[in-house]
């Protein structure tokens, strides 16, 4: 390191890896993982939504995780939260629509109607 | 880019480890590699959180969900409830106020007040990793410094910030530095004390332990503005953790190129290693500490000549302490305007302290300067424990004092706490309630400077014993009338006539008592009594016979068989071979036994007995 600029250069990377701790979430994706949800597989869901985003490299998505939402009907459910705008709410996850959802929601804003439960807070 | 998707935050600073926090994290991971979820989540061991007596603690990431209290029990339930389902186990989080459950460390009370500056890592980061520290800015502060502004500029800059020296004395950081960067010696050297040594203290081992590369980054600031190519850390060998944890920071910086010649491209070139001391409190006082890295023994001597002109090794040095280095990173980072912006007049910025003693919340607490008394014992520290009454609390160790009730609103920064006879020290703050004995508290503290003089200099060594003589008189019912004029007449001779601080302080605990708490003393003296039953010549034990049963157990626990009685006249203590251990008030089932804080009668007409006998003999 002899410069600012390698300084930065390691700074982002590792505020990359230190993420979950706070500071520059663009967009959180909350899995419902209640005994229903991980029953009608969450657990994948969530695995999914990981590899993918990993795979993307999009620093700035946050993957989590909250319980029971009440929707046992549409399990697995997902929420997917951006900073100032409505929250959407997916039902019937499965890993495919997960990658669609990650494709065209996350990456490029346009909302997946054909999966959407509810729209809003 | 990971796949993780939590960070758990386990504290690992001393207080939690002695609390068992390194077996659960061994249960976790064990937990966790049973259910194939080690990938998904980040186990990272962080220095102190603060929270000490709630321990062990953790934080869980991104929720930011605090634990306290964990058990290797509450594993299983963890993993599952929260881990797996996403459902945060309510029963091991705080409470606020109002009993009502609180998720996130910001929410607790114990945090509310506290504005972190030195710790705003500590407990945040993973202290082994160099580029954690770099994501939170680390090294930024000195690469601009470096690259784009001279020693000078680093100078005027701490001086506008008014950055005082946080080891005790609170001397002006841009001063010392001045003095040192003025002289044109080609080789000057820059130390970072931490000699910490103050009973209840654990400032400075917490940031080393926790932000080791904060402190680095501090002393490197430091060395640039005053000059100085090499740099020493001086840690107590009881600190081993610390000693790692720094050791480790310096390895990772010379690897990385922080360390070493053009550093930042600049011409600046510095290097550092740590010198372990044996634990002498002395060694804390900067000429003794520069003679114990010299490898002499570590005495103090004579000042001046100064160390800014002549320290280690006859080279000018800077000696300064771990939290003034802590401070300066974010001092530069934010600006001098900003940390001037917080506390008094003539004390800018925060201060660490660690608070201990009757207090709920006992930990590490970072505040404000000009915080009360009130506020940092009451809100941060939650209160006293149990139900006692507030009496007294002792600031700077063994060379501060006690302040009382009347002083809870004075503001804590450095002139306000010396006006009232107390010092701000390096932080250690001891609250007490009203079961202790301030004479004995006095005692505690001079045993300890009797014990920790080097000798050097005949106030300190031949004073501080004869002080001690009185007051264990005083203590065991041997006092005079005219002890009390003499402490204070000894007090204020060694103060003025000591060669180092140690002595220069060391009679502040008898004089601040004696100030605040004269008629303690005096009940000591003339009444043979100690209110609060601390001290044992001047209390004893008595059976209420109206409520003994006979049933005999105190006598058959006594260890001296000084209990006699029966079922019909009930049970007796024979004043003159008890030896005060206890055992018969803990044993009694019907509470019979109370303590009498008074010297029993028939001990009192003894002792006279032998006085007018060894007279008459003389």
């Amino acid at each position: 390191m002899k410069t600012l600029a390698d300084l930065k250069k390691i700074r982002e990377k590792a505020q990359e890896e230190m993420k979950l701790r706070g500071s520059n979430v663009r967009v959180k994706v909350v899995v419902g993982m209640g005994t229903s949800g991980i029953a009608m597989g969450a657990r994948e869901v969530m695995k999914t939504f990981l590899e993918e985003i990993s795979q993307r490299n999009l620093t700035d998505v946050l993957v989590t995780q909250t319980g029971e939402k009440g929707l046992s009907s549409m399990e697995p459910v997902v929420d997917v939260v951006e900073e100032g705008k409505d929250k959407v709410t997916y039902g019937n996850m499965t890993p495919e629509k997960v990658k669609k959802v990650v494709v065209e929601h996350i990456v490029n804003g346009r909302i997946v109607s054909e999966f959407v439960v509810t729209t809003g807070n | 880019m990971s796949l993780k998707r939590i960070d758990l935050l386990i504290c690992c600073g001393s207080g939690c480890v002695s609390a068992g926090a390194l077996k659960i994290k061994e249960k976790i991971q064990s937990v966790l590699k049973d259910k194939g979820l080690l990938n998904e989540i980040n186990i990272i061991e962080t220095g102190c959180m603060g929270p000490c007596d709630l321990g062990p603690v953790m934080i869980v990431y991104p929720e930011g969900i605090f634990y306290q209290k964990v058990t290797v029990n509450d594993v299983e339930e963890l993993v599952e409830e929260h881990f797996i389902k996403g459902r945060p186990v309510k029963r091991l989080m705080a409470q606020d106020k109002q009993e009502q459950v609180v998720s996130t460390a910001k929410e607790i009370p114990f945090y509310q007040k506290q504005v972190k500056v030195a710790l705003a890592n500590c407990g945040y980061i993973d202290p082994e990793s160099l580029d954690e520290y770099i994501a939170q800015g680390g090294y930024e502060a000195l690469g601009t410094l470096l690259t784009e502004k001279k020693p000078a500029d680093a100078i005027e800059i701490v001086s506008k910030s008014g950055l005082r020296g946080r080891g005790g004395g609170g001397f002006p950081t841009a001063t010392k530095w001045k003095l040192a960067a003025g002289n044109k010696d080609s080789q000057k050297y820059i130390i970072c004390n931490g000699d910490e040594g103050d009973p209840g203290a654990f400032m400075d081992r917490s940031l080393l332990e926790g932000d080791p590369h904060r402190v680095l980054e501090g002393m490197m600031i430091a060395a640039y503005a005053m000059g100085a190519s090499k740099g020493f850390f001086y840690i107590r060998a009881e600190y081993p953790l610390a000693i790692k944890r720094i050791k480790g920071a310096i390895e990772q910086a010379r690897e990385a190129g922080l360390l070493g010649k053009n550093i930042f491209g600049s011409k600046f070139e510095f290097d550092a290693e740590v010198r372990t001391g044996a634990g002498a409190f002395v060694c804390g006082e900067e000429t003794a500490l520069i003679h114990s890295i010299e490898g002499e023994r570590g005495h103090p001597s004579a000042k001046p000549p100064y160390p800014s002109d002549k320290g280690l090794w006859g080279k000018p040095t800077c000696v300064n302490n771990v939290e003034t280095f802590a401070n300066l990173p974010t001092i530069f980072l934010k600006g001098p305007e900003w940390f001037a912006s917080m506390g008094t007049k003539t004390s800018k910025g925060t201060k660490v302290f660690a608070l201990t003693g009757d207090v709920k919340n006992t930990g590490l607490v970072e505040v404000p300067m000009g915080i009360t008394l009130r506020e940092m014992i009451f809100e941060v520290g939650g209160g006293i424990v149990g139900d006692r009454n507030f009496k007294a609390v002792q600031l700077g160790g063994p060379s501060g004092g006690c302040l009382t009730t009347e002083h809870l609103d004075v503001p804590v920064d450095y002139e306000s706490l010396k006006e009232k006879g107390a010092m701000m020290g390096s932080g250690g703050v001891i609250v007490m309630n009203d079961s202790n004995c301030m004479v004995s508290i006095a005692k505690f503290f001079l045993e300890f400077s009797v014990e920790e003089s080097c000798g050097k200099c005949s106030p300190c060594r031949i004073g501080l014993k004869q002080m001690l003589d009185i007051m264990e008189r005083i203590t065991s019912g041997k006092g005079k009338e005219e002890d009390i004029e003499e402490l204070i007449r000894l007090g204020e001779a060694i103060k003025q006539l000591s060669l180092c601080g140690l002595g220069q302080t060391a009679p502040n605990p008898v004089l601040s008592t004696i100030k605040y708490f004269r008629n303690e003393y005096e009940a000591h003296i003339r009444d043979m009594s100690c209110s609060t039953s601390v001290c044992l010549d001047l209390m004893h034990f008595n059976i209420d016979k109206a409520k003994c049963i006979g049933c005999s157990l105190c006598a058959k626990k006594c260890p001296v068989t000084c209990i006699s009685g029966s079922k019909e006249e009930k049970f007796t203590i024979h004043q003159l071979d008890c030896i005060k251990c206890g055992t018969c008030m803990e044993v009694c089932p019907v509470k019979a036994i109370s303590k009498i804080p008074q010297m029993n009668d028939e001990v009192k007409a003894c002792r006279e007995k032998q006085r007018l006998q060894s007279e008459y003999e003389e």
